[in-house]
């Protein structure tokens, strides 16, 4: 018995370090690229600070993250596939889209770009990988990033390459993507600010260069959705509320635009 | 290669330093594992006991459908339970999701089959000649249930470290039930997949290490118990 008791006894004091916290908490479900980064490990004290609301948040691809304010599992999104979002809201599941900060998008390559793309607009950069026999590297997974890239197949006047043995979907996040990228010598296509946090994880030297950029389809844009509240009667929508106006106040605006990396601006603010 | 020496350094240092980001992390994993394997606990060692000791139509079938539930993934596990606790599903009142006790619901899932299939195995292979030496000894029904459950804590004990063993290093329920929030849900599993999709490896083999060092000491106290129940 008397092993018993302890057994007991240990449990008691592994249950007693489970604190149990309540503060004001708001859910939101996010990008990768936007954990990825830092922003929010350097906005969310911040926020809580001016708000005494404490920001819990999930990432995942935007696809996901959608599916997960259709069901009323968070109480707010911030995302980045605006044709998606304005269909989020037109379905009902949303209230309203604030935009908040934007970034862009750019094709990375091996240094020697082994495909000659450089300096290429994005339709013609695409076409030429695709009769280059060098690989690209997708990330297959519905994200933001995806949805985009997708988008840009399309225009480029092709079909996507889905089956094609030269397209790889890795169904990974965008920095895991790069390095699937980076260990194959193929391209692939990846927000801004996670290529900065990739770089600056190299040390500022990375294996993968910018090699297409400036291109007006590479606009990325994040906003912040608000849900509907008769849709999900029992999300914090005024805690929602109050992140996006803290978002795009003045005060926000500014903090975002001072996160940087590698002297660079990570994400641009824009709120109207 | 070098990330792996890195990794060595870098758990010695976060343990050390009591990196607040990695203890929080340990916490998490101690406590949603302690959770999941009592709850395994409670609930198995009976069924897996009575499924062993009594005989009953059907018990093959039991038997075979435990044995499969062996094998569930837990990226399975995780979405069935996200299906049941999501807002729009039929327990989605608890708001069970993003919570520590949401996983440790998916985990008890994840344990419970090995519990059972491990006491059962066990009591089923005890000794034929117990049951009668018992019955000769002029034992009542009750006293022979009561002497067969003592014979079996030590298989209980060892279903109880597979279990363990089991839960604490699972993944994809954590993910897709906690969502890996930092400070709340973010356990080490989840922290490594994290870390490892961010690209920082070092941080991913330091964490690992930090869950083979809780493994080994659940272990190290597992056998202090069993040498002390032995004096």
């Amino acid at each position: 018995m008397k092993q018993v008791r302890m057994i007991v006894m240990v449990m008691a004091l592994m249950l007693l370090t489970l604190g149990v916290a309540r503060a004001e908490t708001l859910m939101m479900a996010t990008t990768t690229s936007t954990d990825n980064t830092g922003l929010l490990d350097y906005l969310a004290p911040i926020f809580q600070a001016d708000t005494g609301i404490e920001l819990k948040w999930t990432a995942v691809g935007t696809g996901k993250a959608l599916k997960m304010g259709e069901n009323c599992d968070v109480d707010v999104l911030l995302v980045h596939a605006p044709a998606a979002e304005k269909a989020f809201i037109e379905s009902g599941f949303g209230s309203e889209r604030r935009q908040v900060m934007y970034n862009d998008f750019v094709i990375i390559g091996p240094a020697a770009d082994p495909a000659k793309v450089k300096g290429m607009k994005v339709a013609a950069a695409l076409k030429t990988i695709a009769g280059s026999g060098t690989k690209f590297i997708s990330r297959g997974d519905d994200s933001g990033t995806n949805k985009k890239e997708i988008s840009l197949w399309k225009a480029s006047g092709m079909e996507l390459p889905d089956k094609e043995a030269w397209y790889v979907q890795t169904g990974q996040g965008m920095i895991a993507t790069i390095k699937v990228a980076e260990e194959m010598g193929g391209y692939t296509m990846t927000d801004r600010g996670t290529f900065i946090k990739y770089a600056d994880t190299n040390n500022g030297n990375p294996p993968l260069v910018v090699l297409v950029e400036g291109d007006d389809v590479l606009f990325n844009q994040y906003s912040v959705l608000l849900l509907n509240k008769e849709h999900c009667p029992n999300a914090r929508h005024d805690l929602a509320e109050k992140f996006a106006d803290w978002m795009t106040s003045e005060k926000g605006q500014k903090i975002i635009g001072d996160y940087l990396m590698l002297n660079q601006k990570l994400f641009t603010p824009n709120a109207k | 290669m070098d990330f792996i020496a890195q990794g060595v350094l870098e758990a010695f240092r976060l343990l050390m330093l009591g990196d607040p980001q990695t203890w929080s992390a340990v916490r998490t994993t101690i406590g949603v594992s302690t959770m999941s394997i009592m709850a395994s606990l409670v609930l198995g060692a009976p069924l897996g006991f009575a499924l062993g000791y009594y005989e009953f139509p059907g018990k093959r079938g039991v038997r075979l459908l435990v044995d499969t539930l062996l094998s569930l993934p837990t990226v399975v596990i995780g979405l069935l339970v996200y299906a049941f606790i999501t807002r729009q599903g039929p327990l989605g009142d608890f708001g069970l999701l993003f919570t520590m006790r949401g996983i440790a619901l998916g985990q008890t899932l994840l344990g419970l089959p090995v519990v059972v299939a491990m006491t059962a195995t066990a009591v089923e292979s005890q000794d034929r000649r117990l049951r009668q030496t018992l019955l000769t000894l002029g034992a009542s029904p009750g006293q022979v249930l009561l002497t067969t459950l003592a014979e079996a804590r030590f298989a209980v004990a060892l279903a109880a470290m597979a279990a363990y063993g089991r839960i604490v290093s699972e993944v994809g329920i954590s993910m897709m039930v906690g969502g890996n929030i930092k400070w709340h849900t973010r356990t080490i599993t989840t922290a490594i997949a994290l870390e490892t999709g961010k690209g920082e490896f070092g941080m991913g083999v330091a964490l690992g290490l930090v869950l083979m060092f809780i493994a080994f000491a659940v272990n190290l106290l597992a056998v202090m118990l069993r040498r002390s129940s032995q004096r």
